[in-house]
């Protein structure tokens, strides 16, 4: 593809999803009051990233089982409270330490 | 101030505290990115060209996708509907988030912030008690926009340096991290608790069931985010003492 014709490809790419982020959060400004707005509001991120992770944890580091582990690791570590970067940190490692086993 | 007491008492939420949320999100965008700068070489796109896209789309799947279409000579409409499909899940997470962000955000922050909403971004700042201000925002969004930039150029400059057992064991990170972010209030709220059960496992049902795997990733999301949030804010809507305690 042509550098010229790739570059225009990209604006598009980048206007698009642009305006996706864009649009809500110019137009929805006022405060929802309705309960079960709210409600509904409240519980979306918490399904959104739940619907994120699982399954594609599994298949995030190329082998199944060292991503289980990973998850395993992490699950317990959210358990035990332990803040972002930890867990993060604590699913990496297992999951390198794994790839000697499987 | 339409901050609650709950937030001024608890944790301040400065351009100090927004670094610190965010410095977790660009560790694990350098390494997300630089797997997509070493894969965006291979399937010949120039490294400036990577970095570009990187600029100016901050979007893992949506980059990937978009990678594919111009690798196979892909047209315009085709970009266009893809990026739609993928992305779209961020029309979700803005709706949440217009909700969050107090008066500090003028309109034209509004249309400048918008550029940066992550599922990572949005998933830590949409997680915090009540309202959050501008200059937490502009903290929190700084490392993860270098560390994605930054990320991509080393891939495509310099990949293949990493050994593949190290690029494999950082991809988990990201998803390590949203579980970090859901399983606290899960043990708290037993809402929570079921919405993230019910939307994994719909999610699931939508993965591995032959018949719905025609429907694109990102779509498949948004089918159990909606369901599970239409059901759950019926079943077990939020009162006036959850919302203080909720979101953390």
């Amino acid at each position: 593809m042509q550098l010229g014709k790739m570059a225009l490809m990209i604006l598009v790419m980048a206007g698009v999803t642009y305006l996706i982020r864009m649009i809500p959060l110019v137009a929805f400004r006022k405060k929802i009051t309705s309960r079960y707005l709210q409600s509904l509001l409240f519980y979306v991120p918490y399904a959104v990233l739940s619907a994120m992770t699982f399954p594609y944890i599994l298949y995030s580091t190329g082998n199944i089982w060292t991503a289980l582990i990973g998850t395993v690791v992490a699950l317990i570590a959210s358990i035990c409270k332990q803040s972002l970067i930890i867990v993060a940190l604590l699913a990496c490692v297992s999951v390198f330490i794994g790839g000697f086993i499987f | 101030m339409k901050k609650t007491k709950a937030t001024a008492k608890e944790e301040q939420l400065n351009f100090k505290v927004g670094l610190k949320d965010g410095l977790p999100i660009g560790l694990g965008y350098l390494s997300v990115s630089f797997a997509f700068g070493v894969q965006a070489v291979v399937l010949g796109v120039p490294w400036f060209m990577s970095l570009f896209i990187s600029m100016t789309n901050l979007t893992s799947a949506g980059q990937l996708a978009g990678l594919t279409v111009i690798a196979t000579l892909g047209t315009f409409l085709e970009m266009v509907v893809t990026q739609l499909v993928i992305n779209s899940r961020y029309f979700l997470m803005s709706i949440t988030l217009s909700q969050k962000m107090d008066d500090s955000f003028t309109l034209a922050n509004r249309f400048f912030y918008s550029a940066f909403v992550t599922d990572e971004i949005f998933a830590v700042s949409s997680s915090k008690k009540g309202l959050f201000n501008k200059k937490y925002f502009l903290g929190l969004i700084i490392l993860p926009y270098f560390g994605w930039s930054l990320g991509t150029l080393l891939g495509a400059t310099a990949g293949s340096i990493l050994p593949p057992m190290a690029t494999n064991a950082l991809n988990i990170a990201l998803y390590a991290m949203f579980i970090a972010i859901i399983i606290p209030p899960s043990i708290k709220q037993k809402g929570v608790a079921a919405a993230v059960l019910m939307s994994a496992g719909i999610s699931c049902i939508l993965f591995f069931v032959p018949a719905f795997s025609v429907i694109k990733e990102g779509i498949r999301i948004i089918i159990s985010a909606v369901i599970t949030a239409v059901i759950m804010a019926f079943v077990c809507p939020i009162n006036k003492e959850d919302k203080k305690d909720a979101v953390r």
